[in-house]
């Protein structure tokens, strides 16, 4: 592992901006940008008005959802971005607004790469089937009554997000889209526009969830839309850990995904969002994640890319309060020629506020990295402090990772440091793991597990289990779905 | 059953540089392996354990009656043999307890290796207190800060837990105290007694003072020059390699 930058001063005073590109010249090759994703067909206005008429929406929802779609015709497709080259818009109403045929019908229809893996897993067939896309309802309501008992009984409300935007209105029309603004960016409209499914949560004052919510096997299937918009609001004092997503292997049968998390931590309250996402390797994913922290609050993200085809993926937390803090802990593994382009963004808005983003990657097999993060300490964020440690690991000479931390620093009480590391496997090292009796692939999922061991500790302990076997099946050459 | 070497021809790149060995160590035997340093001892240790720069031109490597010429490592690490390392490679990221709880597994026949290990745990702080490692050694990454000393200790701890059947030794003593030495010594004779065989490569054999060798094979440029027992570890205790040159002349003896 090698240092290749260590701590940024603030080198201003007084009241202009600093930005600062840090950049690591040997991994800094110029990407090969296209000139705008090409986005093919139409999204008509008559769409929206059925998908908001089938779902019985209130006025002001369907308002919203036109209000984005006139946003998403307006932006620019993104200029930004490697290795997408177009977005199919006929796709998307073929498969999502009219699911008429489910994915797949049988377990023998599925990719048999997909099937040995959960029969590698060792998981129930009833789970498999469930994950497969195989049935819609996890047969699991023994295990998981009494755990819903147990959040009724603490007041947490945690229903699908249409069913609350019928039920609570006013609660919902409070936070949703006024934390991920829908003229962000093209994708962000046109998850407004189209937005179906994601769950929403509200924890009352001073409620302390005494265990981390496995959503997935509470509202599994309302997770898994294309367009699924999640809104979690803690209420002051209170605390919740909210794990979304499983690491097994999922097969999905349409190509783009555009969803969204929106978190909203009032005073001294505390969220933990994980998602651990392996989806097949068709997925163009964009996974658009915010949260807003009041005074003392604390948002954590953990987000793990394992699968898709590309991810574009940045969880960021606007410190809004004093003394609110953030951490984000991004993993991402491109074994294969896929591409993970990841980070986090925070934005210091208020004096002693707090942030810390720990960034990993792992390419393999011709994989690609890409680390983008931002650090934004604005003007009267007195004392606010930052640290972004970003970690590559590059299993081989095919594959490889950029990164591109950006820090802007209009305040100068702020103290924020960057370091970034590169770390490659040698052949020696494999051929010692080898001479102790490991495959190749044994070896480097050894490394690979090593790696982010640090990051694994504090989740709980069969989600750990599961997702160091997905790891290891990834890294054994049979991980790449679809 | 054996661990026979024959007529072994090696290159790196396009260099030659083993050249017709032929060894043989029977389980309950000490095999001593000397010659000055760059004679290709180490050489033919990493090519014996599938090192993939090693090209074997001509000749087998045969372990139990079957041939492992072209099989890799972790093949023949599985057959019993096990190489400790002079030089051990740094890991960052991974620690004695998971590569050691890893390798267990695979022995198990587990497809998930990161399966705790029933009773490994109390074994490897066992194992480690009585070769003078720490517990915290066992939570570091491997090889990342050990002394010279550490590292040989920490090979000698993977050899007890994962008891091959043949153990090639290069320079398992250099870096160690008196001590030291005669922890080796001991580690060998258990070895040996409980039917396993020893190939102990030395350049200066401090070890031998404590343990008696079945066999002597002394290489000088890639090839044996000289086939004996004790008394070659006594010349060499003399005379050190000098008397290489005139025997490379007149042929091996």
């Amino acid at each position: 592992m090698r240092v290749i930058s260590g701590w940024v001063k603030p080198r201003m005073a007084g009241a202009v901006e600093l930005s600062e590109i840090l950049e690591h010249p040997e991994y800094m090759e110029p990407i090969p940008y296209r000139r705008e994703i090409e986005i093919r067909g139409r999204i008509s206005r008559s769409l929206v008005e059925e998908i908001s008429r089938a779902k019985k929406e209130p006025e002001w929802m369907l308002r919203l959802r036109l209000r984005a779609l006139e946003a998403f015709e307006k932006l620019p497709a993104p200029k930004w971005i490697y290795g997408i080259e177009s977005i199919d818009l006929d796709e998307i109403t073929t498969y999502y607004v009219k699911p008429v045929e489910k994915p797949v019908e049988d377990w023998d229809q599925l990719p048999s790469e997909i099937r040995s893996i959960y029969e590698k897993l060792g998981l129930p067939e009833f789970y498999a089937k469930y994950l497969a896309g195989l049935s819609t309802v996890l047969d699991s309501e023994t295990v998981y009554s009494s755990m819903k008992k147990v959040l009724e009984k603490l007041g947490v409300i945690m229903i699908p997000m249409e069913e609350a935007v019928r039920k609570y209105p006013g609660l919902v029309k409070k936070y949703f889209s006024r934390i991920y603004p829908l003229m962000e960016h093209k994708f962000s409209a046109l998850h407004y526009a189209l937005w179906s499914g994601g769950v929403f949560v509200y924890v009352p004052k001073n409620v302390r969830v005494p265990y981390p919510i496995e959503a997935f096997f509470y509202v599994g299937s309302e997770l898994e839309g294309q367009f699924e918009h999640t809104l979690i609001v803690a209420d002051e004092g209170s605390e919740l850990t909210f794990i979304e997503g499983c690491s097994a292997p999922r097969f999905k049968k349409y190509s783009f995904h555009d969803g969204m998390v929106e978190l909203y931590a009032h005073r001294s309250s505390r969220i933990s969002f994980i998602t651990v996402q392996n989806w097949s390797r068709n997925i163009i994913n964009f996974n658009n994640k915010r949260g807003v922290a009041e005074e003392n609050a604390y948002i954590e993200w953990l987000e793990g890319s394992i699968g898709s085809k590309y991810t574009v993926t940045y969880p960021s937390t606007i410190l809004r309060g004093e003394g609110s803090g953030t951490s984000s802990i991004v993993v991402g593994i491109a074994n294969g020629p896929y591409i993970k382009d990841t980070g986090s963004k925070v934005i210091h808005a208020a004096p002693n506020t707090r942030s810390r983003i720990i960034s990993k990657s792992i390419s393999s097999r011709g994989g690609v990295n890409i680390y983008r993060g931002m650090v934004q300490v604005n003007r009267g964020a007195r004392y606010s402090r930052s640290h972004v440690q970003c970690d590559s690991l590059i299993l081989d000479g095919k594959s490889k990772a950029y990164t591109y931390p950006i820090i802007h620093i209009m305040d100068n009480t702020a103290d924020v440091g960057h370091e970034a590391t590169t770390g490659r496997i040698n052949p020696e090292q494999l051929y010692y793991l080898q001479t102790r009796g490991l495959s190749e692939d044994q070896a480097k999922s050894l490394i690979v597990l090593g790696y982010i061991r640090d990051i694994l500790r504090g989740l709980p302990l069969e989600y750990v289990a599961m997702l160091s076997r997905v790891i290891q099946l990834e890294f054994e050459r049979i991980g790449g779905v679809g | 059953m054996p661990l026979i070497v024959e007529d072994l021809s090696v290159a790196v790149d396009s260099k030659r540089i083993l050249d017709d060995i032929s060894l043989r160590v029977d389980r309950g035997e000490l095999l001593v392996i000397m010659g000055p340093n760059g004679s290709g001892k180490t050489s033919l240790a990493l090519t014996i354990m599938g090192h993939p720069s090693y090209r074997v031109l001509k000749g087998r490597i045969i372990i139990d009656g079957e041939d492992v010429t072209d099989k890799p490592p972790d093949y023949r690490a599985l057959k019993g043999l096990f190489l400790l390392f002079q030089n051990p490679v740094e890991i960052p990221g991974v620690n004695l307890k998971s590569l050691l709880r890893a390798a267990l597994n695979k022995r198990m026949g587990k497809t998930d290796l990161t399966e705790p290990v029933p009773g490994l745990e109390e074994k490897l702080v066992a194992e480690a207190k009585m070769l003078g490692l720490s517990e915290e050694h066992l939570e570091r990454d491997i090889n990342v800060g050990f002394s010279g000393g550490e590292k040989k200790r920490s090979e000698l701890l993977q050899a007890k837990i994962l008891r091959p059947r043949y153990v090639i030794m290069d320079e398992p003593d250099s870096g160690l105290d008196v001590d030291g030495v005669r922890m080796v010594a001991d580690i060998i004779r258990e070895l040996i007694s409980t039917g396993n065989a020893v190939v102990l490569i030395t350049h200066y054999p401090r070890v031998l003072e404590y343990v008696e060798p079945s066999r002597v094979v002394v290489i000088h440029k890639g090839r044996i020059v000289a086939t004996g027992g004790r008394e070659l570890v006594d010349k060499i205790n003399v005379e050190g390699y000098k008397w290489l040159g005139e025997a490379e002349n007149g042929g091996s003896g």
